[in-house]
C-alpha cells in the first residue's frame, strides 16, 4: 500500500519536484532523490547535528524533518551558502583557516549550525559557542578549532 | 519507520475531526514522532500535519500573566524577553532542553507530549516486555539498569521517568492546558502509571493542545530552573527542580513557595511537602536543607537509580538558595 505524493521544493534558492511516501524525511529527499548529498546522515535519530539544514532561516534537524512539512518554507542546505562565483561562506573559511574537522563527516552539519548559532546572536564567547553547538557532534574531537572558527567569523559577522 | 498517509490539516477543526480516527496522530515539531516512528515505538497510520496553522504559535503577556500558542516554538519562548522577566525558570527549562536545532522544531504543545527516554520502551526489537507500549507485556526496566528511572510516583507496572524540563516550570505556577473545549492544569494533566502506564496524560482522543496559559505570580517573577545532568549541556536531567519564591516584606520569611522536581519521577513532582514546611519560615540554609529532604518522601531506589534520593533534595535545596539570596 506504497503511496506517494507530489512535493514541491524550494531548495537553495531553486524549485524542486519529486514524488515520494509521505514518510521520507527532508533528509532522505535530499539525499536520496535530489542528489544533494553535502547533509549527511549521522545518527538519523536527531542526535548528533550532522543533517542540520536552514528552514526559513532557522537551523533544524532535516532527519527529523519530513519532506512534506516544508513545502513552501525555504530550505537551504550546505551546498546553497557559498556565493554564486565559488567564493566560501566567511563560517566555511574560517572552517579550513582553523583545521576545524579531522574526518570532515560533521562538518556541513557544524558550519549549516554555526552559520545560524552567529545570526541568532548566541557566539559571544567561547563558553557560548560551546553551549548553542552542543547539538553538533564530532566524533574526531575537533571541538578547539571548531570554537575558534565559530569566534573567528562571529568577530567578522 | 512503517509508512503512513500524510495529512495537512487547514483548521484546527478538521486536524481534531482527523484525530478522532484510531491509528492517526497529530504531527507538529515531529522531533518525538518521528524519533519513535524510527525505535519502530510508534506506528501511525495517518499522520495530521498541523504547523501548518495559522494563529497557534503566538505568545501574549499581560498583567495576568502569560498565554502561549501550542505551536510557538521552544526557541521562541526560551528568548521571549517578556517571558523571561516574569517566569524565569520556565525561559531557563527551555534553554536548558534539547539543542538549538531541537528548540527550532519542537513545539510548546507537543513539549509537554514528549515519551519518556526509558531505554527499554525504546528499544520494542530487543525488549518486547514494555507495559506502556503493550499492555500486559511486562516491564524490562525492573530488574534492569535503572539508573535513569523514576524514584517517585513509580508503580509495579512501570519506572519510567517523565523526561521534560518545561512541564517542571510549568506545574510550579500552577500553568493550565487549554485543550480547545475544556481545560486541565498542568499538574492534572500528567498522570501517574499505577495500573494503566500506557495512559500517560489527560489528553483524549481527538483533542489538542491549542495553548497553555501561566498566571503571573510574584514567586514566578523570583524563580529558576537548575538542571543536573551526565553532561553540560544537550542531556535529560539525572535531577532537576523548579522552585519560585515570595518572601514576607521582612525579605527573609517565605510568604509563598514553589518546588517541583524533575528527572526523578513519573510526572512532573510538585513538592507541596516541602512547600509547607517552609511557609511562614525564615528562610536559613538550615531550614531549606532539612525541608528540601521532604521531596523524597516515598521514594522508592530500584538499585541504580538510589543516587537520585540524594542528589534530589541537594538540587532542591540549592535552588532554594539561590532564589532565596543565599548563595
Amino acid at each position: 500500500m506504497t503511496r506517494t505524493i507530489h512535493l514541491s521544493l524550494d531548495i537553495n534558492g531553486r524549485r524542486h519536484e519529486l514524488d515520494v511516501e509521505p514518510r521520507v524525511t527532508l533528509l532522505d529527499a535530499l539525499r536520496e532523490h535530489l542528489a544533494l548529498t553535502g547533509t549527511k546522515k549521522g545518527c538519523d535519530q536527531g542526535q548528533c547535528g550532522a543533517c542540520t539544514c536552514h528552514v526559513d532561516g532557522s537551523r533544524v534537524l532535516s532527519c527529523l524533518t519530513l519532506a512534506a512539512q516544508v513545502e513552501g518554507r525555504q530550505i537551504t542546505t550546505i551546498e546553497g551558502i557559498a556565493a554564486e562565483n565559488g567564493e566560501l561562506h566567511p563560517v566555511q573559511a574560517a572552517f579550513v583557516e582553523h583545521d576545524a574537522f579531522q574526518c570532515g563527516y560533521c562538518t556541513p552539519g557544524q558550519i549549516m549550525s554555526a552559520v545560524a548559532c552567529i545570526r541568532e546572536g548566541h557566539a559571544g564567547s567561547d563558553d557560548e559557542i560551546r553551549e548553542y553547538m552542543s547539538g553538533n557532534l564530532c566524533r574526531c574531537g575537533a571541538y578547539n578549532s571548531i570554537v575558534a572558527a565559530v569566534r573567528e567569523a562571529a568577530e567578522m559577522a | 519507520m512503517r509508512d503512513f498517509s500524510y495529512l495537512r490539516a487547514s483548521s484546527a477543526g478538521e486536524a481534531r475531526q482527523a484525530a478522532l480516527q484510531a491509528g492517526s496522530t497529530l504531527l507538529a515539531g515531529g522531533t518525538t514522532l518521528l524519533d519513535l516512528a524510527k525505535c519502530g515505538v510508534m506506528e501511525p497510520e495517518t499522520v495530521i500535519d498541523i504547523t501548518h496553522l495559522s494563529g497557534l504559535g503566538g505568545i501574549t503577556l499581560d498583567a495576568g500573566g502569560a498565554t502561549i500558542g501550542a505551536l510557538a516554538k521552544m526557541g521562541a519562548v526560551a528568548d521571549h524577553a517578556g517571558i523571561r522577566a516574569a517566569f524565569p525558570a520556565v525561559s531557563e527549562s527551555l534553554s536548558l532542553a534539547a539543542s538549538a536545532q531541537l528548540r527550532n522544531m519542537a513545539t510548546i504543545g507537543g513539549n509537554l507530549l514528549q515519551r519518556t527516554r526509558c531505554s527499554y520502551f525504546r528499544e520494542p526489537d530487543v525488549f518486547p516486555a514494555c507495559h506502556k507500549r503493550n499492555p500486559g507485556s511486562g516491564c524490562s526496566a525492573l530488574g534492569g539498569v535503572t539508573r535513569n528511572h523514576a524514584v517517585l510516583g513509580t508503580s509495579d507496572a512501570c519506572i519510567a521517568t517523565y523526561p521534560g524540563d518545561l512541564a517542571v516550570a510549568l506545574a510550579a505556577f500552577d500553568a493550565v492546558v487549554d485543550l480547545g473545549g475544556r481545560t486541565v492544569s498542568v499538574d492534572d494533566f500528567f498522570l501517574t502509571p499505577g495500573n494503566t502506564p500506557e495512559r500517560e496524560t489527560a489528553l483524549q482522543r481527538g483533542e489538542m493542545i491549542t495553548a497553555i496559559t501561566i498566571p503571573a505570580s510574584a514567586a514566578a517573577k523570583n524563580s529558576t530552573y537548575l538542571k543536573v545532568r551526565d553532561r553540560q549541556s544537550y542531556e535529560f536531567a539525572a535531577a532537576s527542580a523548579a522552585v519560585g519564591l515570595e518572601f514576607e516584606a521582612d525579605g527573609k520569611t517565605v510568604r509563598d513557595i514553589r518546588v517541583v522536581l524533575g528527572g526523578v519521577a513519573t510526572k512532573p513532582w510538585r513538592a507541596r511537602n516541602v512547600e509547607q514546611a517552609l511557609v511562614g519560615k525564615v528562610l536559613s540554609a538550615e531550614t531549606v536543607e532539612a525541608a528540601s529532604r521532604l521531596a523524597m518522601e516515598g521514594a522508592v531506589s530500584h538499585g541504580a537509580n538510589h543516587y537520585k534520593i540524594e542528589l534530589a533534595p541537594r538540587v532542591v535545596a540549592r535552588a532554594i538558595l539561590k532564589v532565596g539570596g543565599l548563595v
